[in-house]
């Protein structure tokens, strides 16, 4: 039953291809087949418990032996010169596998940051270091500032940034000085920083409080360029995050479909309960639109083309969809649910922390709200 | 109609249009006779629906490639083949017709159809059958080379309107419910055909109750064999929640277009609580937009399945929610009423229509082509494989269920 069309709003949207090419699915297996062998729950666990060597490990094996660090680096930088797309199915696998890794820090976020018009020639020498994974980097801003925060994110020295994601597992970060004429981005080896680890609520991805330091290193992005700079990186990190909330949700969704499916009470298997048949038909039915509104963002990113909609529109939904999908799990696993022993917990700490960083979802719709003019 | 049609590149595809179009040009047609005959003539180009195949209105292309035939024709000043009336025939009858029908059937049917000299509308629920289909009572009996069908359906959109209809009838009550049934292509002007009116929530009279007495239906407008009538409905109503719930638009083309028209214009009308529940639609809005062409890119090459369910439980609840937000938003405004007057409209006459009669009109999305209800029975054991509901009446003859 149609309804009243009407003239649409100034925003053009994109005519993409939602689904995925033969060369994603690709990289989804090689990636799906390294961290089904290596990202073992019980070490994923661990974290919480300081022991983070499981990270350690797996993240030389993705950058440098799969080669995801040089995703987005254009080939002439010594990189693979693929796109968003393909980044996004990294995160999907990486959501799914809850694994401890700074693929959207350093190889995502940080990255595009130095990627930027206006980025310097030590920006290039940089990156042609990120994508052997011989160095790892992370942009010094807190893990809850999203795009439309970037003209806020400037430093000095002295300032205390609280709850980084990267900056653990960096070895160079990016600190956007707050200088006359703008934000001038250096890198700076972390050596040079304070940065204290905090216990976070997802020790996934864990966080840091990073001290400024005077200025040194080299600048990578000059004043001018380093708020666009800045937003471009988090606008990416936002869009690459809705596929990660993809993989964690499906991760959800699928485990507790199976476990419905195998648990009896009152003589029947759960899942053939109408209450619980219903509640899951909801969430499949929401977990499959945010895989195509996470696919959209990764692909008019890859596109440039319709960036801006195209991101705060998966980000804002798919923020809120992991979160209901861990929850979901949580509940529908009844009392295993609640113990240290099963995985869910360890994908609700994840979705929570992850509806919260990179812009919430209400920092999302208000930046809709700006895009196609819908004032408050 | 060449063999080497098959494979053509868009490009390709385009190109043919620009042929046709020199050949056939919109700006020469003025009477309908001579609109007709170009629509036959596009149809028989294979331009009509480029996913049929050769032959019958199509190339075998893909599907989505469709909307930039149609762009190109429109521009060009392309006679309307009357799609909104006949969103069933083409929407539902076309499909089941192409997927079941004997080639005479198809000869017959499908290019009048395209064109809209024949409208369409489906005969499938009854008053004792609602979302229990299957269990239709209307009854068609063997007479020689015809069927005598006997019994009473509801909820017919534009029978009115209509010279055809889809038409699942019993053949077998011996037989549990699902066996018994067949499907046929019922002509709407037999003398047996009483249509009436039924008046709706909105005032007016949308849908129809449609009696059959003794209406006789030729044995060659039978649908595929007879005890197949609910594996055809079946096919029929996925290709339904297709067309109700994957329809392809641009943003803000739907009810969120309106919605947010009204928003742009009435500032004084904006309140925190308001805009917060805008922006939170206009996101799901979008997302159902975005998830719809994802799925029409799934079924370029395929057949509708279950998927089609899942978008429609978001387009129910979407246009739901949205519609009664927007009478929150029109305050004063939304407590008035354009007209109670009985009335018939055409189908899919939701344009123009005021902001009370969308609110209570949308409350049938999700009642309409299956409730939400069972859709989420069908997303949960046909997708999800999870187990089937309990089924008293599942292996019982259809004339031994009580009713």
């Amino acid at each position: 039953m149609s309804t009243t069309p009407t003239t649409p709003t100034s925003t053009s949207t994109a005519d993409l291809d939602l689904l995925y090419t033969e060369l994603e699915d690709d990289l989804r297996s090689s990636v799906s087949a390294l961290l089904g062998a290596r990202c073992d729950e019980h070490r994923v666990k661990a974290a919480y418990d300081g022991d983070d060597s499981l990270g350690k490990e797996l993240w030389p094996a993705l950058a440098g032996e799969l080669g995801l660090a040089a995703l987005l680096v254009p080939e002439e930088q010594g990189g693979a010169g693929a796109s968003a797309r393909e980044a996004a199915v990294v995160c999907e696998e990486i959501g799914r596998h809850c694994a401890p890794v700074p693929f959207l820090t350093s190889a995502v976020v940080a990255t595009t940051a130095l990627l930027a018009d206006g980025a310097t020639e030590a920006a290039s020498a940089l990156l042609g270091e990120l994508a052997v994974g011989e160095r790892t980097a992370a942009l010094v801003a807190s893990f809850v500032a999203g795009p439309g925060d970037a003209d806020g994110l400037g430093v000095r020295p002295g300032d205390q940034v609280r709850s980084v994601a990267g900056a653990l597992e960096a070895d160079v970060l990016l600190v956007p000085y707050a200088v006359d004429g703008g934000v001038e981005l250096r890198a700076v080896p972390t050596d040079a920083v304070t940065v204290e680890p905090v216990v976070s609520l997802d020790m996934t991805r864990p966080l840091a409080d990073v001290t400024v330091p005077e200025p040194t290193g080299e600048v990578v992005v000059p004043a001018t360029a380093g708020v666009a700079a800045v937003r471009a990186a988090l606008t990416t990190g936002a869009a690459m995050l809705a596929s990660e909330q993809y993989g964690v949700a499906q991760w959800c969704l699928t485990t507790s479909l199976a476990y419905l499916k195998e648990r009896r009470q009152f003589g029947r298997v759960l899942g053939g309960f109408q209450a619980l048949k219903h509640r899951l038909a909801d969430l499949y039915n929401e977990v499959e639109s945010g895989a195509a509104a996470a696919r959209y963002a990764a692909a008019a990113v890859a596109a440039g083309e319709d960036v801006e909609v195209g991101t705060a529109v998966a980000a804002a939904y798919c923020g809120d969809m992991a979160v209901h999908a861990a929850e979901e799990a949580v509940q529908l696993h009844g009392g295993i649910g609640m113990t240290w022993e099963h995985a869910a917990h360890h994908y609700l700490k994840r979705a929570k922390a992850d509806q919260i960083g990179l812009g919430n979802p209400g920092a999302h719709r208000a930046a809709i709200a700006e895009l196609v003019d819908l004032p408050g | 109609m060449t063999a080497t049609a098959t494979g053509l590149t868009l490009d390709q595809l385009l190109q043919r249009v620009d042929d046709f179009l020199a050949e056939h040009d919109p700006a020469s047609l003025t009477t309908d006779e001579e609109r007709m005959a170009w629509l036959r003539a596009r149809y028989d180009a294979g331009l009509a629906w480029v996913h049929f195949p050769e032959g019958r209105g199509g190339l075998g292309l893909p599907r989505s490639w469709q909307v930039e035939v149609d762009a190109k024709l429109t521009a060009a000043g392309a006679p309307d083949n009357r799609s909104r009336t006949n969103t069933i025939g083409l929407g539902m009858a076309a499909p089941t017709i192409l997927g079941f029908g004997t080639p005479e059937q198809l000869d017959r049917f499908l290019r009048p159809l395209w064109t809209g000299e024949e409208i369409w509308c489906q005969l499938f629920s009854e008053p004792g059958a609602g979302s229990d289909l299957a269990a239709a009572a209307t009854r068609a009996v063997k007479d020689g080379d015809e069927w005598v069908v006997n019994g009473q359906k509801v909820w017919t959109s534009g029978a009115h309107n209509a010279d055809w209809a889809i038409l699942v009838a019993r053949t077998d009550p011996d037989v549990p419910k699902h066996r018994g049934l067949s499907y046929f292509l019922c002509n709407m002007h037999d003398p047996g055909v009483d249509v009436r009116p039924l008046r709706q929530i909105t005032g007016e009279a949308e849908f129809n109750e449609v009696f059959l007495t003794d209406v006789r239906i030729p044995d060659a407008h039978r649908l595929g064999e007879v005890g197949e009538g609910w594996k055809i409905a079946t096919f029929t109503l996925n290709n339904e929640r297709v067309a109700i719930g994957g329809g392809s638009n641009p943003r803000e083309g739907a009810l969120i277009g309106t919605v947010a028209k009204t928003w742009r214009e009435h500032p004084e009308r904006r309140t925190p609580d308001l805009h917060q529940r805008l922006l939170k639609l206009w996101v799901d809005a979008e997302v159902m937009r975005i998830s719809g062409q994802r799925l029409r890119q799934k079924l370029a090459a395929g057949q509708p399945g279950p998927e089609g369910s899942a978008m429609k439980l978001s387009f129910a609840r979407i246009n739901q929610e949205l519609s009664g937000l927007e009478l929150e938003i029109l305050g004063e405004d939304g407590l008035r009423y354009g007209d109670w007057t009985m009335r018939r409209p055409g189908i899919g006459a939701m344009m123009g229509r005021d902001a009370g009669f969308r609110y209570l009109r949308l409350k049938g999305n999700s009642i309409e082509g299956g409730t939400s209800e069972i859709l989420r029975n069908v997303v949960a054991e046909r997708i999800l494989g999870l187990p089937g509901e309990h089924r008293v009446d599942k292996d019982v003859p259809w004339k031994d269920i009580p009713r």
